[in-house]
């Protein structure tokens, strides 16, 4: 039976990036430049996703505009008839950057702030200057005729402002605004305890969001991810494993989402191995998450289980050492109640050392990565 | 800051810059692509978008719609301005 093709492919072009965020979502072991697809298998892959049914294609990273080719790959896309989206944390944007960007058929930016607050947001990225730096990029954005997303990536330290942030959004024009709780995935794990927000951060900023998407409907689009941990129900991780999406990491490892090199085991194969059609259809990868079928009890007889798809995969491994678990966040997984009393605990914490990001060596990656280990079997 | 734009039988509208409705040859249906959304409106949609050009105003495309589905006038008009003021309001069509 054929699998129906994926709507959209996150090109995660770089992990190298000028920011050392410590909520970064990318692997503890980034990938070196020198490891990177090169310009001709990019385009290629872009062609070979049109082909297979992608329709937006999303240049993330790491920092894509740390890629010298960036405009190359934009205008290839195009000439695919994808729709292509940049995720950015815009501090390498200029003026004249951004005019070609849009010549070559990009078709919207979204721009990461770390807070309303300059010298804040700058420890939380790790980059001096930065924020005046997204401010000005976010002008050129919207300058070029381009829609403008902002998104507010919110954890304990910021959490406070996300009604700044809502007017920062309107100030800058955008007509998105995501309120993005971290996801403790990569370094946001490694730092989870130090990010935590607490329950009582959480139910105030939900307020605010909901009083301003009222205030601003037609204005302001604002969408709300809030830090599962302390949800009832896990997030439809990527829409359900290998359903919509697909990941074609910095070297061209091909995975149902960027955080799944994390799942010990798994054979990830690449754009060199085979096309990406036959990868999405036939890899072990693939389809070892796809539908119903592996799952476990509570899920398997769950009536939610087209909904959620069982959450997500690498959350499930990070917090009960098996990636074939139900994600615990849910409240019919036997650990739902230690994972919200670590959640709460946490966010009580007053734990407020960071591990920035950056290149580590591998010896150095397993050292970072011990106090992680430890709290597998919670 | 621009204001909501609200919907009713004056208006006109068309697709925002950088939101683009065309066929989807893979799947054989109509899609909205739209910055980091994707839409895909159901067959009542699909007519009521193809009429959104910036020339039609819903007044026209409510009349026309009377006649072709031989529905009451007031229901139509009333499910017409619905859609559209839900995809005005993500932000998909434009006067």
């Amino acid at each position: 039976m054929s699998v129906p093709p994926p709507f959209a492919m996150l090109a995660e072009v770089t992990h190298r990036c000028p920011m050392r965020c410590v909520y970064c979502s990318n692997p503890l072991a980034l990938e070196p430049a020198s490891r990177e697809l090169d310009t001709d298998t990019w385009r290629r892959v872009l062609s070979e996703a049109a082909d297979l049914g992608v329709l937006q294609v999303h240049f993330s990273g790491g920092e894509p505009m740390a890629r010298k080719d960036l405009v190359a790959l934009i205008d290839h896309a195009a000439r695919e008839g994808l729709y292509t989206n940049l995720i950015t944390s815009a501090v390498l944007l200029d003026e004249e950057r951004m005019a070609r960007l849009a010549d070559a058929g990009l078709e919207h930016v979204q721009i990461s702030f770390q807070d309303t607050d300059a010298a804040e947001g700058e420890r939380i990225g790790g980059l001096a200057d930065a924020h005046r730096r997204k401010l000005a990029a976010a002008g050129y954005v919207t300058r070029a005729g381009l829609p403008l997303t902002v998104n507010a990536v919110v954890q304990r330290y910021n959490a406070s402002r996300v009604a700044a942030f809502i007017d920062l959004a309107v100030e800058l024009g955008a007509g998105r605004l995501e309120v993005a709780n971290v996801q403790y995935y990569g370094w946001g794990l490694l730092n989870r305890a130090a990010l935590m927000p607490t329950r009582e951060q959480l139910d105030q900023m939900t307020a605010v969001v909901e009083a301003a998407r009222e205030r601003l409907a037609g204005i302001l689009t604002i969408d709300y991810v809030i830090p599962d941990y302390y949800a009832r129900m896990p997030k439809a991780c990527m829409g359900g494993w290998a359903r919509q999406f697909l990941n074609v990491d910095p070297a061209g490892r091909v995975l149902p989402c960027h955080a799944a090199t994390t799942i010990p085991g798994m054979m990830f194969e690449t754009v060199h191995d085979r096309n990406l059609a036959d990868i999405w259809q036939h890899s072990a990868a693939f389809n070892r998450f796809r539908g119903t079928a592996w799952m476990p009890e509570p899920c398997a007889s769950c009536e939610y289980r087209e909904v959620d798809w069982g959450g997500c995969r690498c959350q499930a491994l990070a917090l009960t050492g098996d990636a074939a678990a139900t994600d615990p966040v849910c409240h019919k997984s036997p650990h739902h109640r230690e994972i919200l009393a670590m959640a709460e605990a946490e966010g009580l914490s007053a734990t407020g050392t960071f591990v920035y990001r950056g290149l580590r060596e591998r010896a150095e990656v397993r050292r970072v990565c011990k106090p992680l280990e430890a709290r597998r079997h919670v | 800051m621009t204001g909501r734009v609200l919907v009713d039988e004056a208006t006109r509208l068309r697709f925002a810059p950088h939101v683009r409705f065309k066929f989807d040859e893979r799947r054989e249906r109509w899609v909205v692509l739209a910055p980091e959304r994707m839409l895909v409106p159901d067959e009542i949609a699909v007519e009521v978008l193809q009429r959104c050009t910036g020339e039609a105003r819903v007044v026209d495309i409510v009349d026309e719609f009377t006649t072709k589905f031989e529905a009451p006038r007031e229901e139509i008009a009333s499910d017409v301005i619905a859609v559209l003021q839900d995809l005005a309001d993500k932000g998909v069509l434009v006067p």
